[in-house]
């Protein structure tokens, strides 16, 4: 049943990411990369993380991917309009690098995970994903970076405020 | 009970269409959208991980990821609409000024 | 195992029928009590006392011509109205409408989903629902839709903050993200949280008003600005679920509103589902009653009362809660 629902998510998810790559509609290209964000969040909820599970939809799927298209909207992008490569190949290169990383990192995982302990199923402790255990991580282990992920917010926001700003 | 190992395949396998989505598009905008796909499968094995091993560090780092890949898109939009202006397209060849 | 599954779809069937009847009669009650504050009476024809209404201008929505606009994007113009109407009545599955009840030998919690990030999901489908503006407006391919769902989903999004942060108040003295569990927090009368969190309870109201883009935050889709907004275009049954779905988010707004501030399903004498449609109907007179009375926000001053008072407000809020927690 697990099985089941988690081939679904993983087929929607890749299905829909390759369309992000594909469309030579910008607008259409971040409706396909908020289903596979939405996707993810459900593997989020399936791995039991629920907090970070709703934390995903909230944050990426309802804020970043609303700005990307309110960006796309006020540039009025028309449809992907840019000629062939200006290098030779280079789309073709592309696919073989990646491939190659793709065979890379998956023969990586194959040594890691086969010797050692056998790592099948989800561990008991399913309430580590609640917001309590979260928290009690966040707040306690992780003090310091949180801070300075504040910091790095604010500086963001003034960034942000400063470069697009026409007059000061 | 689905294994470890399909979650990391996962993961590797939207990485991998996220790399491919930078090298192969010529419009910022999807770019960035790549971009996020990259983040997005390593959030994936962060949390995969961080159940698999029974504890919340994972979570945590997922948190913080989430947090900095907000200010990311932020600040890389916000260039992207100054490269706008001034240029009147976002096609990532012709911001070429510096190249010799 | 059957049994759960059989228990969870029956509370679905009794929730969505009901929740479809409340906000199918509430624009009829918003026209009668529109009507009575302006000195009409409202519409009384069809049916005894006007009761049918409903029912002729569902005929009528479904009976128009479907207009396409020219250059429309065809899959985009049939999802926005969609993508606005679903998340409203995926809220509904998190509300607790009442306490235990014992059926067939087991106790059932009157809540569909007894989510342990319950008021956070409820935030992630309200974000969600922004999707319904703004791919309405870009579908349509006309300049005041666009214009229209940008101003309404900048608004949204604007007041979203606030929505947020005005209930960490309540969430700081409750301890929990689940709502049932928020609901039991509020224990006798004088504990409700309205009482203790009075900022936060206004905050919530006016930022739930902004959300749902009803007056005297409705710029966005006033008839007299820009035509009619985001949904211009649309006709027929898909103007009717645009419709649809703001009543549904006024209601899921009174719903939260109830729970988090007003006790939820708790009172003396009635059962415990009476109170909290009785109090949901209160909330519901109080929006209708705004919308009859106020004029509307010009568009700077909506977003200058939302980022430069009501966010330093609801932090303010959070700072006080802090510290007489503390203390």
């Amino acid at each position: 049943m697990t099985l089941a629902i988690f081939l679904a998510l993983a087929t929607v998810s890749v299905i829909s990411a390759i369309l992000v790559i594909s469309q030579k509609n910008s607008v259409i290209s971040a409706l396909y990369l908020v289903v596979t964000l939405a996707s993810q969040a459900v593997l989020y909820f399936l791995l039991g993380a629920t907090f970070i599970g709703v934390l995903q939809i909230i944050v990426y799927a309802g804020a970043i991917m609303v700005l990307f298209l309110f960006v796309i909207m006020l540039l009025n992008l028309k449809r992907d309009e840019f000629g062939p490569d200006k290098k030779k190949g280079q789309r073709v290169l592309a696919f073989l690098l990646t491939l190659f990383l793709a065979i890379e990192i998956l023969a990586a995982l194959k040594i890691g995970l086969s010797g050692g302990q056998a790592v099948t199923g989800v561990s008991a402790k399913l309430s580590i994903g609640s917001p309590v255990e979260v928290a009690r991580s966040l707040f306690i282990d992780y003090l310091y970076p949180f801070e300075i992920v504040s910091i790095l917010l604010l500086v963001a926001i003034l960034g942000v405020i400063v470069l697009v700003k026409k007059r000061f | 009970m689905v294994p470890l190992a399909y979650y990391l395949t996962l993961s590797a396998l939207l990485f991998a269409i996220g790399v491919v989505g930078v090298l192969i598009n010529r419009n910022a905008i999807v770019i960035f959208m790549s971009i996020e796909i990259m983040l997005n499968a390593v959030n994936l094995s962060l949390i995969a991980f961080s159940q698999f091993m029974g504890s919340p560090a994972g979570q945590v780092i997922v948190f913080l990821v989430m947090a900095v890949a907000a200010a990311e898109a932020a600040v890389g939009l916000a260039i992207i609409v100054v490269i706008h202006r001034t240029r009147e397209s976002i096609n990532v060849d012709d911001v070429n000024l510096m190249k010799w | 195992m059957a049994l759960f599954y059989l228990i969870t779809i029956g509370k679905v069937v009794v929730v969505f029928t009901v929740f479809m009847v409340i906000v199918a009669y509430l624009s009829f009650i918003e026209r009668r009590m529109v009507a009575r504050f302006q000195t009409r009476i409202g519409p009384n024809r069809v049916g005894p006392a006007g009761l049918l209404q409903i029912v002729a201008d569902a005929i009528k929505l479904i009976t128009k011509e479907e207009v396409f606009p020219a250059d429309a994007n065809h899959t985009l113009f049939l999802l926005a109205p969609l993508l606005s109407l679903i998340p409203a009545l995926l809220i509904m599955a998190v509300i607790p409408f009442g306490d235990k009840l014992t059926l067939f030998g087991k106790s059932v919690d009157l809540i569909i989903s007894d989510l342990n990030v319950g008021i956070l999901f409820v935030f992630a489908v309200t974000s969600l629902g922004i999707y319904g503006v703004v791919m309405a407006g870009w579908s349509s391919n006309s300049k005041y839709s666009l214009l229209g769902a940008l101003r309404s989903s900048a608004q949204m999004i604007s007041y979203e903050v606030s929505y947020g942060l005005s209930i960490m108040g309540v969430l700081m003295m409750a301890g929990t993200f689940n709502l049932m569990e928020i609901v039991r927090s509020q224990a006798s009368f004088f504990e409700w949280f309205i009482f203790k969190q009075p900022i936060g309870f206004l905050i919530f109201s006016v930022c739930g008003i902004a959300e749902t883009n009803r007056a005297p935050f409705d710029l966005p889709e006033a008839e007299s600005e820009l035509v009619a907004g985001y949904h211009t275009e649309y006709s027929s049954m898909k103007f009717g679920m645009f419709f649809m779905a703001e009543y549904a988010h006024m209601l899921n707004v009174s719903a939260i509103v109830t729970t988090l501030f007003l006790g939820g399903w708790q009172g003396p004498l009635l059962p415990p589902v009476v109170w909290f449609l009785i109090k949901v109907s209160i909330f519901l007179i109080a929006y209708i009653w705004l919308r009859a009375t106020l004029p509307r926000f010009r568009y700077d001053q909506l977003m200058n009362f939302g980022w430069k008072f009501l966010l330093p407000l609801s932090l303010l809020n959070i700072f006080v809660t802090g510290l007489f927690m503390y203390l």
